[in-house]
């Protein structure tokens, strides 16, 4: 008679899984980079189209990626975070400009300031394709050697820069940067 | 090396398919493709900007001579599994594979199992004397009436 | 003051419910005048909240027609602009208020069962109701505690935020009604099932009383499901009916085990046979409604579908799930060893391929559950994150629901308790028939395997439905005269199940036809260019703007002929809301019965040059049809003249 019990077995499983599932975001798609070498790239600069930058210019040192546009609203509320972490001079912070129109993109940084040392324009988002970009604003902490080593999906708050970012970024100052 | 000839071979083989061919090649990759801003349609369907991104991607790989499965294998280098309509199949997904098949072969042991049971046993349980007894009474009762 | 009156009224309902649930089910713990005043709680109650709860919906229907922007669920789905229809249909455009509609069709089936059940004995009555109130509690508590439409947006909004554009249609306005029909009235099955295993009485008569209750229901889950499917055809604008999302799914595994459940129900009904496993079905249908619920407003599973979501209501329906389901299963693991085998029948009989049928549509709601919620399993378990998709479903659900269409002509051939294969042996021809009507079909359409196979079963159902008829009629045997005393004397369930399973056919040769031959082309044209289709020449006249009652739209106007000869004029839209958000696509559809002309605009590429997205599909209103004759079936059978009420009864 034992059997009579297996669909009470199999209900209460299925409930558990649906409890922690309430606490899960089934929207956000976690990067498979992490911990793999950023993809290469090198673009024409935001402000000065005649050069470049890329990510040979960036090894050897820890840096931060941070994907922005000037028609992406969320970003103008991350933007006073990024001013502050300029200002910290946690790392170096290159802007991606995705998708965005060169004048408008410079009067952006115009307006609400320029946190970025530099801005690579990436007008397809092929490079936003290659880095595994699906919506602004996005960001990545990459180490001495090139390899991404953490990726955030939307806005930075002051709380995930003084927890997480702080913490990490000082622990990747640490490690060696060897080729 | 081999890499590089198998791939010109297979772009010169393809330039000799027309253009519908790589149209319906595209169309048919599209709707394996998950839109990740969305989320809910196929790159096919999506009105997203990156979906139209992706889009031009498939088709452009595809011209260059790449294969179905290449070009899956790039989208899901960037984005992960999570951007593939038919999952993998990997340890992971072997209990969503086959979990079909599992239901089914339960299913049929259950069948199997109750159906010997329902023809193993004799008649059904035999009334006891006293459960006759009343029945009898009952009859009897139920025949008084008019 | 009248949503407070709202509110209020279903505070009281909230009340009565409780009492409804309560004492009744109490009762069997008590015994003289005193149980029997408490089982006579049931009626009164049921129609006591009746009253209160369609008065409280009247109130929120009110506050929709007057606009009134106090209220904060009506200024969120609506607008002045917005025409009155759609006014009264934003009720239950959003989550507060679609969970009203729920309750308010839940104690409408409460009623019902509360009216229509004299011949029943009053302790029966009583649980059921008794059930049905406890359901009422949860779904009342809910809306109380998280959920209340009434709740005051004060200061009033100048204007309300308009009600979803995709809404906005007369298939969304009927749409959950008749799916929440379905979902709801598999309760009185629910219900029923949990009465007998308390009562300890699982026997023929539960069934025949459930049977036609749980016919209409599941007939209401039929047509929500095609209307929902109908509707995303023509109003999405991309040509598809079935995407296998999470919330699709989440009524397709209630329908899934509900056709279990009226079959099963069925054989307990004659044979008293499967009684176990038919109290099983019962509690996993409502159950599956119940995830259906939770799933949608928990945000759990991504879905174009999902409400608002809001982890503590997602926590609500998720306990009420547990005591519910877990509950009744507990109570199902310690009656159902008591309850006997009932009556025995032989391995080749139609008991045992009724039993086969249930075991794959079980197998079937199993494997949509299973890939519906894997992603969430394996994220659960931090072992990354995947999609379950349309590809996988269609590779899995297709040989699973083979054999069933297999089987489903047979059935109905073999007799109760000990078939033999004299039964089915003129089946053989109509096999052969089939399958040559199949090729035949495929070779004027285009040959490929799958579409034979489609065909060749849904050939071989029609047919053997239709030899079954025949059969029945004894049209063969020289007895001319008593043709028409015996059509007549057929009865609603039986017509029912030729019509269902007809229904069935005809849908699969039209989704067959669709998936196999289906021709969509994307591509760009501009005013004078002209795009070859399917035999169709589509030539694109011109663009112009026009203006709704709350859009304005950019309209093109296509000649589509066909050897020259004029076939009709399409008129796509691409509709722009005054209150913002996506442009809508509204699709140019020529319907037909051989095959649909769908074209949509896409995107606007250069001013005058749009992306358009132009689709033949052969025999596509088969499907809406097979679906229509399925429901129509399950309402012929329960009209059945066998449950309807015996009045000169004692």
């Amino acid at each position: 008679m034992k059997r009579f019990i297996l669909p009470l077995g199999v209900f209460v499983a299925l409930l558990g899984f649906l409890w922690v599932g309430l606490r899960l975001n089934p929207r956000e798609v976690p990067s498979p980079l992490i911990d793999k070498p950023a993809p290469a790239f090198a673009l024409a600069q935001l402000h000065l189209p005649e050069r470049q930058i890329g990510t040979r210019d960036m090894a050897g040192q820890v840096w931060i990626l941070n994907v922005w546009a000037s028609w992406c609203v969320a970003c103008r509320q991350e933007h006073p975070v990024l001013m502050e972490m300029a200002r910290m001079k946690l790392a170096p912070i290159v802007g991606l400009n995705y998708k965005d129109a060169r004048d408008e993109g410079i009067a952006n940084l115009q307006r609400a300031g320029d946190p970025y040392v530099v801005s690579a324009f990436d007008q397809d988002g092929r490079v936003g394709i290659d880095y595994g970009v699906y919506g602004v604003p996005e960001t990545f902490v990459i180490d001495k050697r090139g390899v991404i080593r953490y990726k955030q999906i939307g806005i930075l708050t002051p709380e995930i820069v003084t927890g997480t970012l702080v913490p990490l970024i000082a622990k990747l100052n640490q490690e060696g940067g060897n080729g | 090396m081999a890499k590089w000839i198998a791939a010109v071979l297979m772009s010169l083989a393809l330039c000799a398919h027309a253009d519908e061919d790589l149209d319906k090649r595209a169309a048919a990759l599209e709707e394996e493709l998950r839109c990740l801003v969305c989320q809910n349609q196929t790159i096919a369907d999506s009105h997203a900007g990156l979906a139209a991104d992706l889009r031009r991607e498939v088709r452009e790989q595809l011209a260059q001579g790449k294969s179905e499965q290449e070009v899956l294998d790039f989208m899901v280098q960037r984005y992960g599994d999570f951007v593939l309509y038919r999952p993998p199949v990997k340890r992971t997904t072997w209990l969503l594979w086959f979990g079909p098949l599992l239901l089914l072969v339960a299913g049929a042991a259950l069948l199997v199992l109750r159906l010997r049971a329902g023809r193993s046993r004799a008649a059904g349980p035999q009334p006891s004397e006293e459960e006759l007894q009343r029945a009898r009474a009952l009859l009897d009762n139920d025949k008084e009436q008019p | 003051m009248i949503p407070e009156l709202g509110s209020f009224a279903l505070m009281l309902a909230f009340c009565v419910a409780l009492l409804q649930g309560v004492m009744p089910l109490a009762a069997s713990l008590r015994s003289g005048s005193s149980a029997t005043r408490w089982l006579a709680v049931a009626r009164p109650a049921a129609y006591a909240q009746a009253l209160l709860v369609t008065f409280a919906f009247a109130c929120l229907v009110q506050a929709f027609v007057a606009n009134d922007f106090t209220v904060l669920y009506v200024a969120s789905h609506s607008n002045t602009l917005l025409p009155l229809y759609y006014r009264v249909s934003a009720v239950w455009g959003g989550h507060e208020g679609s969970l009203l509609l729920w309750i308010q069709i839940l104690v409408l089936w409460t009623a019902a069962v509360a009216a229509l059940s004299r011949q029943l004995p009053a302790e029966v009555v009583a649980r059921v109701l008794g059930v049905m109130g406890l359901i009422s509690v949860g779904f009342l508590a809910f809306i109380l505690w998280t959920s209340n439409p009434f709740e005051r947006l004060l200061p009033g909004a100048a204007e309300g935020q308009d009600l979803n554009p995709l809404l906005q249609d007369i298939g969304m306005i009927a749409h959950p009604p008749l799916l929440y029909m379905g979902y709801v009235g598999f309760s009185v099955a629910f219900a029923f099932a949990i009465a007998a295993l308390i009562g300890g009485q699982l026997d023929a008569a539960w069934a025949r009383w459930s049977r036609p209750w749980t016919l209409v229901a599941w007939t209401f889950m039929t047509l929500g499901i095609f209307l929902g499917s109908f509707w995303a055809y023509y109003e999405l604008g991309w040509g598809g009916w079935w995407f296998w999302d999470a919330v699709e799914n989440a009524s397709f595994m209630p329908w899934l085990v509900g056709t279990a459940l009226i079959h099963s129900l069925s054989v307990t009904e004659k044979r008293g046979s499967f009684k176990n496993w038919t109290v099983l079905l019962a509690i996993m249908a409502f159950a599956l409604s119940l995830l259906g619920t939770f799933l949608v407003r928990s945000g759990v599973l991504t879905s174009v579908h999902a409400f608002a979501t809001d982890p503590k209501r997602g926590l609500f329906v998720l306990v009420f799930l547990a005591l519910v389901v877990g509950s009744s299963l507990l109570l199902y693991a310690w009656r159902a060893p008591q309850v006997g085998l009932g009556g025995r029948f032989a391995l080749f009989s139609r008991e045992s391929l009724l039993l086969v049928n249930n075991v794959l549509l079980v197998a079937a709601a199993g494997t949509v559950l299973l890939g519906t919620l894997y992603p969430l399993f394996l994220d659960a378990l931090g072992m990354g994150k995947i999609s379950v998709g349309p590809p996988y479903f269609e590779t899995v659900f297709v040989p699973l629901m083979s054999p069933m269409l297999l089987l489903l002509a047979a059935g109905p051939f073999l007799r109760w308790k000990q078939a033999g294969f004299k039964d089915v042996r003129s089946l053989r021809w109509v096999g052969a028939a089939a399958v040559l009507l199949a090729i035949a079909a495929a070779i004027a359409v285009g040959m490929s395997p799958l579409l034979v196979m489609g065909l060749a079963l849904a050939a071989w159902i029609l047919l053997g439905t239709v030899w079954h008829l025949l059969q029945r009629l004894r049209v063969f045997e020289d007895n001319r005269t008593r043709f028409s005393h015996r059509l007549s004397t057929l009865p609603g369930s039986y017509w029912g199940m030729l019509i269902a399973h007809a229904g069935i056919g005809v849908f699969v040769i039209g989704v067959t036809l669709v998936k196999g031959r289906e021709i969509s082309h994307d591509v760009p044209m501009q005013s004078g260019d002209i795009h070859h289709v399917g035999g169709y020449d589509f030539r694109f006249v011109g663009l112009q703007d026009v203006q709704g009652p709350n859009y304005s739209a950019v309209r093109g106007t296509f000649d589509v002929t066909r050897s020259g000869k004029h076939v009709t004029t399409l008129l796509p839209e691409k509709r722009q809301f005054v209150s913002g958000g996506m442009p809508m696509t509204e699709a140019a559809i020529d319907r037909g019965p051989t095959r649909d002309l769908y074209l949509a605009l896409g995107e606007e590429v250069k001013p005058g040059n749009w992306i358009v997205r132009i689709q033949h599909k052969p025999f596509v209103a088969w499907i809406w049809s097979g679906a229509l004759l399925i429901a129509f079936g399950g309402l012929l059978a329960a009209l059945d003249k066998r449950y309807r009420l015996k009045k000169d009864k004692v």
